[in-house]
């Protein structure tokens, strides 16, 4: 945003950066072969649905896009704060399917001009010891941060920043560690 | 293609630049005044203001309503709820703040998006629906975003300033120093100017006030997408206002030029210039167009 825009108060949510998220199926390698974490073929996007008839027709023309392949169905729920995710299944080897899927749900809502509107995406993973691993992708940023929720309202903070570590060169990492903020019983972790 | 559906209000902005302009205007005329007729005790008094007031306004209003900053174990709600504006707003995380206050309210100070606490008293949080809060919250996160304490600290220093000199000017020996030759008395000139750039910066502030609200209601329903659960809040906050003691009132008024609503005593009917808020018909008028766009077929 530039200082005229804040001068005259013309703030606007700004757009995503989509492209980041085709660096998921290397980093995923990565996870496995150095960290032994392995992805769960679980995927999701969630967006902000706006009010009014227009948003409702573009989420459901998504759904249908995601639904027309063969396999399972993509699953629509809203969060506690009012955000919709909808949960991608793929198999657990095919990473690269599963983000085609979430950069479909992400070019459709941008194509209708509700890209300001999406919010996160994020890709599922497990530890060999059964540690579950969501790896966040920061629409806005173009940034990716790790959530290894370890129970209720509590997150691994040793597994997140072994995982930083590891993905420091396959992925941006969001520098600013007060931007990973939780997404606690988020669909795919 | 991508487009936006977010189309920015240019009369709005116009007006908006043309009030600062004229703000503008009057900071010259009156400073041009003071070096001319006083030198140098006119730059040190300009100087002196500004510097005051650029530290006193940093955190006025989050002491003055006795804001207390919680971690995200206290209010895991609010702090998740402003996580996630944060995010789709690609803005730094504001400080958070509970008041505990019943006025219905929420404000947000701080200069810069890096020092800015965004505070809301327990009253809002117990009355609004989660939804509603958050459109709430989206304001406040575009007044962090539009730096709006800045602005309105910069503004209204014509005003404190000319304000403040109209009464020193009148109490104080400075009239008994003559202008240089055969000029018109330094305290008649410095009064007359103080007054009328103090009547007219009054009236501009408070003109780009109003617009900044209009200003941050709009960004914050853009960004939520939900202009009408903000337009919700408005009008469940509106009717409480009005039914709050008086007392509390007349304690939080010095201070609402930060507040989401103003806090107004009942039956209290100022002239639309001298408010700092827009009308709550206007701002509901500007909600549902901003619904209307959203809606329409792509």
């Amino acid at each position: 945003m530039s200082w005229l825009d804040r001068a005259l108060g013309r703030s606007k949510p700004p757009p995503p950066d989509l492209d980041q998220l085709f660096a998921v199926p290397d980093a995923a390698l990565t996870l496995e072969s150095a960290m032994g974490i392995r992805p769960t073929g679980l995927g999701s996007v969630s967006f902000r649905a706006a009010e009014g008839g227009a948003f409702a027709s573009v989420a459901n023309d998504v759904q249908a896009l995601l639904d027309a392949d063969a396999g399972p169905k993509v699953e629509r729920s809203v969060d506690a704060f009012g955000y919709t995710w909808l949960l991608v299944r793929r198999e657990p080897d095919d990473v690269s399917g599963l983000v085609t899927d979430l950069h479909a749900v992400n070019a459709t809502l941008q194509d209708n001009g509700f890209g300001p509107s999406l919010l996160c995406s994020l890709v599922g993973f497990q530890t060999s010891a059964g540690a579950r691993l969501g790896l966040v992708y920061l629409y806005k940023r173009g940034t990716f941060y790790p959530f290894a929720p370890s129970g209720e309202q509590q997150r691994d903070n040793a597994l997140e920043l072994q995982v930083r570590g590891q993905l420091a060169n396959d992925l941006t990492i969001e520098a600013d560690l007060a931007r990973w903020f939780p997404v606690w019983g988020a669909p795919g972790t | 293609m991508a487009r936006s559906r977010y189309l920015p209000d240019r009369g709005l902005s116009a007006r908006m630049a043309f009030t600062m302009f004229l703000l503008g205007l009057l900071f010259v005329v009156l400073g041009a005044v003071l070096v001319r007729y006083l030198g140098a005790l006119g730059l040190i008094l300009i100087a002196g203001f500004m510097v005051a007031q650029w530290f006193f306004s940093d955190r006025v209003a989050l002491y003055s309503m006795g804001g207390r900053e919680v971690s995200p174990q206290e209010a895991p709600e609010l702090h998740a709820m402003i996580d996630r504006l944060c995010a789709l707003a690609d803005m730094p995380k504001p400080k958070v703040a509970i008041a505990d206050s019943d006025v219905p309210n929420a404000f947000a100070t701080g200069r810069t998006p890096q020092r800015a606490v965004v505070c809301a008293t327990t009253g809002i949080m117990r009355r609004l629906s989660p939804a509603e809060l958050e459109g709430v919250l989206s304001h406040e996160l575009s007044h962090v975003a539009h730096r709006d304490v800045t602005v309105m600290t910069v503004a209204s220093f014509v005003g404190v300033l000319a304000g403040f000199l109209t009464r020193m000017v009148l109490y104080s020996g400075m009239g008994n120093r003559r202008g240089n030759d055969s000029g018109p008395p330094v305290v008649l000139v410095i009064t007359l100017v103080s007054i009328v750039v103090y009547a007219l910066s009054f009236l501009l502030t408070r003109a780009l006030s109003r617009y900044r609200e209009l200003a941050a209601d709009r960004a914050g329903a853009v960004l939520t997408g939900r202009p009408s659960e903000l337009a919700s809040a408005l009008v469940k906050i509106s009717g409480d206002m009005a039914r709050i003691p008086t007392r509390d009132l007349r304690q939080a008024e010095p201070f609402n030029a930060f507040f989401f609503t103003p806090a107004v005593a009942p039956g209290f009917s100022l002239s639309s210039l001298f408010s700092t808020h827009p009308t709550t018909e206007r701002r509901l008028e500007q909600l549902t167009r901003i619904s209307t766009e959203l809606g329409r077929p792509g």
